[in-house]
Parts: structure tokens; C-alpha cells; sequence
């Protein structure tokens, strides 16, 4: 095993998928000669040629809807949008067909496209490039969302979205890329989607996350252990479809929630699960849900990026409220 | 009304059925001209049928392709067996040229989903209402061809509004940089709803937009089924031997509302539709046939009585065929269904068994 970054983990699996796989191709702004404003694709176009890693004209909505042609020919697109706050000019083909082709051929024809894009916030970025959407593609009837945690995670949950039957955006934290490496397993390696992962047992209190706030509860969980509060940590993983046996078994335990994402609030991940929860494990709660998220606000700056985006001292305090009801 | 512009319009027929350009005849045949005027007249009884059922509410809201046949069924036709069709709403002759069944268009107009599937194998996709969308879709379709290896062409179909899209101007621009074997026809009909072509664009003409984009541009009489034919198949053939994508623009009339749910009295007067009139495409296809093919009443009426009783059994079988059961929501919204949607849909079924009680 190698000790990788997230953005090498991520480059490594391309390469590895695109060598088993020719139907897979690669397409995006600045993916090929520069690989990647990032460095996820770097590599890729001297290996697999022009053909199959597309520096595409500056168009999303062209980018992700000659993919979904792509995908129905029967290639395996891989789209890259290369910030997340660009998406948007290409949410209408997501909307209108990507999650929705294989109702609309009546299941002739699916779309079998990831759509690869670095998100969120925590690297002091320019507007439009902190930006935390997953809950408007969770609402798509059809698509699936994947916001993976670690290296080795961001390996495992890419290669379960590039061979899943269905569209899967892919969004990457970019405050992760290169925070830290860790051990990726070689060769293949998948995680199926729909599976949460414990990334800490405890007994006291579940923290559900995902992406970038599992490492922030991880801090927050050891600061209140020292208090002697033994918090459990359910990295979701795949964010939509997600998997709620791990969310209800682990608040059946401990009778305690918080759901830590850096996505604003209203309307958003936190509020599906504690929805779920309500209507599943209402009896099994000791203290009213909690929610520790990105404020409903435009994302901000640099100088006040801070204020919004969660860290391990609001989850703290966010544990010792409900510790204490 | 602007004057209608003949700027570099491709005639092989005029509207009282006499060849302009007789080199381009060389390559179709009697019995290629008779299925054109077949399903035509198909097309055409199949519309009608579809509109009175809709008046009778039997039959959902649709949009009536009267007048547009010659550009529906031209282009259909020309595709080659291998290639793909990309269709917008309105295009109803081009999909049944590809072997799509007309029950089952019945069927999806009339509220049944399962109508949407096309015909295994027949590589059309499905209708598509989001305009301008699905140029892209071609795009990505002649781009997966091409980085395979097969020698196909694709085409999409869509309406004079859809050019006024962004996805209109990426297609092109992406099939012009990659060089896609593509051609994106455009029924300009005049009207996208109440709002007339020459409201959507200052260019003179649709077909010269394809210039910015360096590829080849067409602008073909839509009315004049062996133009388009020819027109359109040649440009097929080029985008699949030579990688050379095309726009085509088939300049044609909407004859009726916008949709079934449309009143076009509202913005169009009687004075606007009058030159149209004479140019209906059946007639002039029939005053052809008559004059050189020896087509008479006789075989009129045969053929009007055959396609009729065709149209009919459509019905029949439309009409026949077993309601949706309510789960069938459900079904193709994900290759499996995950937790949530099986919950919901026993829910449904609960549902629905507790007030059959």
C-alpha cells in the first residue's frame, strides 16, 4: 500500500479504471494538458490519449450533456466540472436528464455518468468555489451523491460510482485534497455505494457526517472524551441514497443526535435525517436532535470564512447541549 | 411579418408538385416516393385521429404536426439503418420512419409512460420537452461513435426556439471543435408558440448560424419531402464518412395551435397562415405523383381506406391495452431501488389496497 493525498488517491484510481476500462473517458475544462486546476487527471492524457481525456471547450451544461449521449452510446463518462459552484450551468441536464433518462426510455437507456467535481469550503477561495450543493442533487429523483472522507475512501466510493448503472455526482472536499495522506489499498478497490462507514464506535451520542466535518468530529470526539463522553462517529459516505440502518442503529444506542455538514441548514442533509429519525427512533431519544451546519448564507470570503464553516469547537459545544438536556 | 426569405433554399419540388432540379431525383426511386407519401398520409391520419381523441378526452395534451410531415418523414428516412435519432415533440413521421410503433406514441400521449420506451434497438431516444436539451445528447452519441470507432452519423431534431438556446450553441460548437459525425436539423416552423422565428434571431436565416461554428449550414424547402430527403441524407452520409457535422434548417409551417392546450388565434391571424396554405407538402408530393407516376382516385382512396383502418387499430390497441398499475411509478427510476423508493412504494400500495377495501 501507498500512503497518498486525496487528490493522488483520486488520480490513481483514474488511471487504474481507465486501464481496465475503454469505455470509460474523461472530459472537462483543463483536464488534459494541465491536469486538472487541481492535479486529479494529471498523467492521464499522455497515457490514454486526446480521445479519451477531453479538454472540453468552457461549456458545462455541454460538457455534462454530451456525456449523458456518451453514456447512452454505452461509454463511461466521467465529467469533470471544475469547481462546484459552476455545476449550475449544467443542473438542467442533471435535472432534466441525467437523473431521469432511464424513466423517460421507460429503462431502455441509462446513464451511467459520474460527474466529478472538488467541493466545499476551508481553502480561503474565491466566490463561487466554497460552495456545498449536494442537497439539491439528493432531491433529483434518479441521482445518486458520493462526498467521500479519506484517500483510501475517495479510491473505494470512485470506483463503486464509475461502475454503478446510475448517475452519481462526485463531490471531492477540496480542503482534503492534500490535507493529509494515508494508506490506499492497491488495485481495486470499491466501497459500495449506500453504505455508511463507522469511523468511531461510542455510546453516548452519534455524530452524522460526511466529506470534509468527518475529520472535525473526529477532533471534537476525542476533546469530549477526555470529558468522558464516548461519542459515535457514521461517516455517510454516499450522501443520497444514504444508508439508514446505520443512522437508526447507532441512535437506537445512544439515544443522541447531531448531524455535522458544512452545507447550509434549511432544507438540507441534516434536516432529511432528522426527519428519518423522528419517524423511526423518536422513542429512543434522550435530547432533541441536533443540527451543526453551514449558516444559510451565501458562502463568504476568506476573512469570515471561518464564521460559517463548522469546526470542532461548534460540535463541542453542540455535544455538550445535548449531553446536558 | 417579415418577408419570408428564400435565401439559399434547396427546392427539388415546387408547391404544385413540378421538379426544379432534376439531378436530384436520379437517386430515389418510385417505391422510395410511395412509402414517403405512405407515411405522410400516416403520419397525417394519425395526428388527425390523435387531435379528435384529445377533443373527446381520450388522448392527453399533444402537438399537432400538421403541415411539418414533408421535414418529419424527409428526415426519418434518410438516416441510415445503424444511426441514432435524437427527437424533440413534434416529430412524430421521423419516429415512425425509425420503426416506432404509433400505438405506442398513442400511448405516451395519452398519459401511459411506458409508451416513452422506444423500440429495442431502434436507436431513437426518447421525446424530448426540455427544448434544445437533447442537441447535446446527439453530440455526446456521435462523440461516443466516433471514439469507438463506429461508422455512424446521429441526428437530432428540434424546433426554430430551440437556436435560441444555450445547449444549441454548445452542440454546434462542440460538434464543430471535435468535429462529430452530427447533423442537427431544425424544423423551423415559424412559431415557437406565440412567438414568431423572426422574434428568436436578426439572423436572416437559421441555417447560416451554422458558419460561426465552421460547419456546413443547409437550408432546405421543408415542404418538399424530396428535398429534405435528399438534402438530408447527403449531409448524413458526409457526417459519417468524413467526420463533417451539418445544421440543417427545413423551412415549414405549423398549420395548427402549438398544442392541443394552445389557441394560436390569439397571436396569429388568418392573413399570416394564407400563404401556407398552398404549399401543403401531401398535396404537392400527390400533383407530383399523379403527373408522373400515374397515382389516380383510385389509388388515393385505397390508400386513404388502408392507413385509416391502420390508424384505427392503432386506437384499438391503445385504448386495449391494461391501465398502468399505480406502482409502475416506481419502476426505471433507478436501475435498483433503493430503500426509500421501496418503502414508497409499499406505502403506495397500502394505500391504494386499503381503498379498493
Amino acid at each position: 500500500m501507498a500512503r497518498l493525498s486525496m487528490v493522488d488517491a483520486i488520480n490513481t484510481t483514474l488511471h487504474e479504471l481507465m486501464a481496465k476500462d475503454d469505455r470509460i473517458v474523461i472530459m472537462g475544462e483543463d483536464v488534459g494538458v494541465d491536469g486538472g486546476v487541481f492535479r486529479a487527471t494529471v498523467g492521464l492524457l499522455d497515457k490514454f490519449g486526446p480521445d479519451r481525456v477531453i479538454d472540453t471547450p468552457l461549456a458545462e451544461s455541454g460538457i455534462v450533456g454530451a456525456a449523458i449521449g456518451m453514456a447512452v452510446y454505452g461509454m463511461r463518462p466521467i465529467a469533470e466540472i471544475q469547481f462546484e459552484g459552476f455545476m449550475f450551468k449544467a443542473f438542467d441536464q442533471v435535472y432534466s436528464h441525467a437523473s431521469r433518462l432511464r424513466r423517460r426510455s421507460q429503462g431502455l437507456y441509462g446513464v451511467p455518468l459520474v460527474i466529478r467535481a472538488p467541493y466545499g469550503a476551508g481553502v480561503r477561495a474565491l466566490e463561487h468555489h466554497s460552495d456545498a450543493p449536494e442537497a439539491l442533487f439528493c432531491h433529483l429523483p434518479g441521482m445518486k451523491v458520493v462526498i467521500p472522507s479519506t484517500p483510501a475512501e475517495a479510491k473505494g466510493l470512485l470506483t463503486a460510482s464509475v461502475e454503478d448503472p446510475d448517475p452519481v455526482v462526485f463531490l471531492e472536499p477540496k480542503r482534503l485534497y492534500r490535507l493529509f495522506k494515508e494508506e490506499v489499498p492497491e488495485g481495486e478497490y470499491r466501497i459500495p455505494l449506500g453504505e455508511a462507514r463507522m469511523v468511531k464506535e461510542g455510546k453516548d451520542i452519534t455524530l452524522v457526517t460526511y466529506g470534509g466535518m468527518v475529520s472535525v468530529c473526529e477532533r471534537a470526539a476525542q476533546h469530549v472524551a477526555g470529558e468522558g463522553v464516548d461519542a459515535e462517529i457514521v461517516d455517510l459516505r454516499t450522501v443520497w441514497p444514504f444508508d439508514i440502518a446505520a443512522i437508526t442503529k447507532s441512535v437506537t444506542k445512544t439515544g443522541r443526535l447531531i448531524i455535522v455538514h458544512e452545507a447550509p441548514r434549511s432544507f438540507g442533509v441534516g434536516a432529511e435525517i432528522a426527519a428519518l429519525v423522528a419517524e423511526r427512533c423518536l422513542l429512543s431519544l434522550l435530547a432533541p436532535i441536533k443540527r451543526v451546519t453551514g449558516f444559510d448564507v451565501v458562502p463568504p470570503l476568506a476573512r469570515l470564512e471561518e464564521y460559517n464553516y463548522p469546526d470542532s469547537d461548534r460540535v463541542v459545544r453542540a455535544i455538550h447541549d445535548t449531553m446536558q438536556f | 411579418m417579415k418577408e419570408e426569405s428564400n435565401k439559399d433554399l434547396i427546392q427539388v419540388m415546387d408547391p404544385d408538385g413540378r421538379i426544379v432540379d432534376k439531378s436530384a431525383l436520379k437517386a430515389i426511386k418510385e417505391s422510395d416516393m410511395l412509402e414517403m407519401y405512405r407515411l405522410m398520409n400516416f403520419t397525417r391520419l394519425w395526428n388527425s385521429k390523435a387531435l379528435s381523441l384529445q377533443r373527446q378526452g381520450r388522448m392527453g395534451t399533444l402537438a399537432s404536426v400538421r403541415g411539418q410531415e414533408a421535414s418529419n418523414v424527409g428526415m426519418g428516412l434518410a438516416l441510415g439503418p445503424e444511426d441514432w435519432f435524437c427527437p424533440s415533440f413534434r416529430e412524430y413521421g421521423a419516429m415512425f420512419a425509425r420503426g416506432i410503433r404509433p400505438e405506442e406514441l398513442y400511448r405516451y400521449w395519452g398519459g401511459d409512460e411506458r409508451g416513452a420506451r422506444p423500440l429495442e434497438g431502434s436507436r431513437v431516444m426518447p421525446v424530448c420537452i426540455t427544448v434544445g436539451s437533447h442537441l447535446l445528447h446527439a453530440a455526446g452519441i456521435a462523440w461516443g461513435a466516433k471514439i469507438r470507432g463506429e461508422r455512424i452519423a446521429v441526428m437530432s431534431s428540434s424546433g426554430d426556439g430551440s437556436t435560441s438556446q444555450g445547449d444549441f450553441h454548445e452542440a454546434l460548437n462542440f460538434a464543430g471543435v471535435f468535429k462529430l459525425p452530427v447533423v442537427f436539423a431544425i424544423q423551423n416552423n415559424h412559431w415557437a408558440i406565440s412567438v414568431p422565428v423572426e422574434k428568436q434571431t436578426a439572423s436572416e436565416t437559421l441555417a447560416e448560424k451554422a458558419c460561426a461554428y465552421g460547419i456546413r449550414g443547409a437550408r432546405v424547402d421543408g415542404n418538399d419531402i424530396i428535398a429534405v430527403y435528399s438534402t438530408v441524407k447527403k449531409l448524413l452520409d458526409v457526417a459519417r464518412s468524413d467526420y463533417r457535422p451539418a445544421l440543417v434548417e427545413l423551412v415549414t409551417y405549423r398549420m395548427d395551435d402549438h398544442t392541443t392546450a394552445d389557441d394560436a388565434s390569439r397571436y396569429r391571424t388568418k392573413e399570416m397562415l394564407a400563404p401556407w396554405q398552398g404549399k401543403d407538402p401531401i398535396d404537392r408530393l400527390r400533383k407530383y405523383l399523379s403527373a408522373e407516376h400515374g397515382w389516380d382516385d383510385q389509388k388515393e382512396k385505397g390508400l386513404i381506406e388502408e392507413l385509416t383502418a391502420e390508424v384505427e387499430q392503432c386506437v384499438k390497441e391503445y385504448e386495449g391495452a391494461p391501465h398502468p398499475p399505480p406502482e409502475q411509478i416506481f419502476e426505471h427510476t433507478y436501475a435498483e431501488l433503493p430503500w426509500h423508493l421501496r418503502e414508497e412504494r409499499e406505502e403506495l400500495l397500502q394505500q391504494v389496497g386499503d381503498a379498493e377495501k
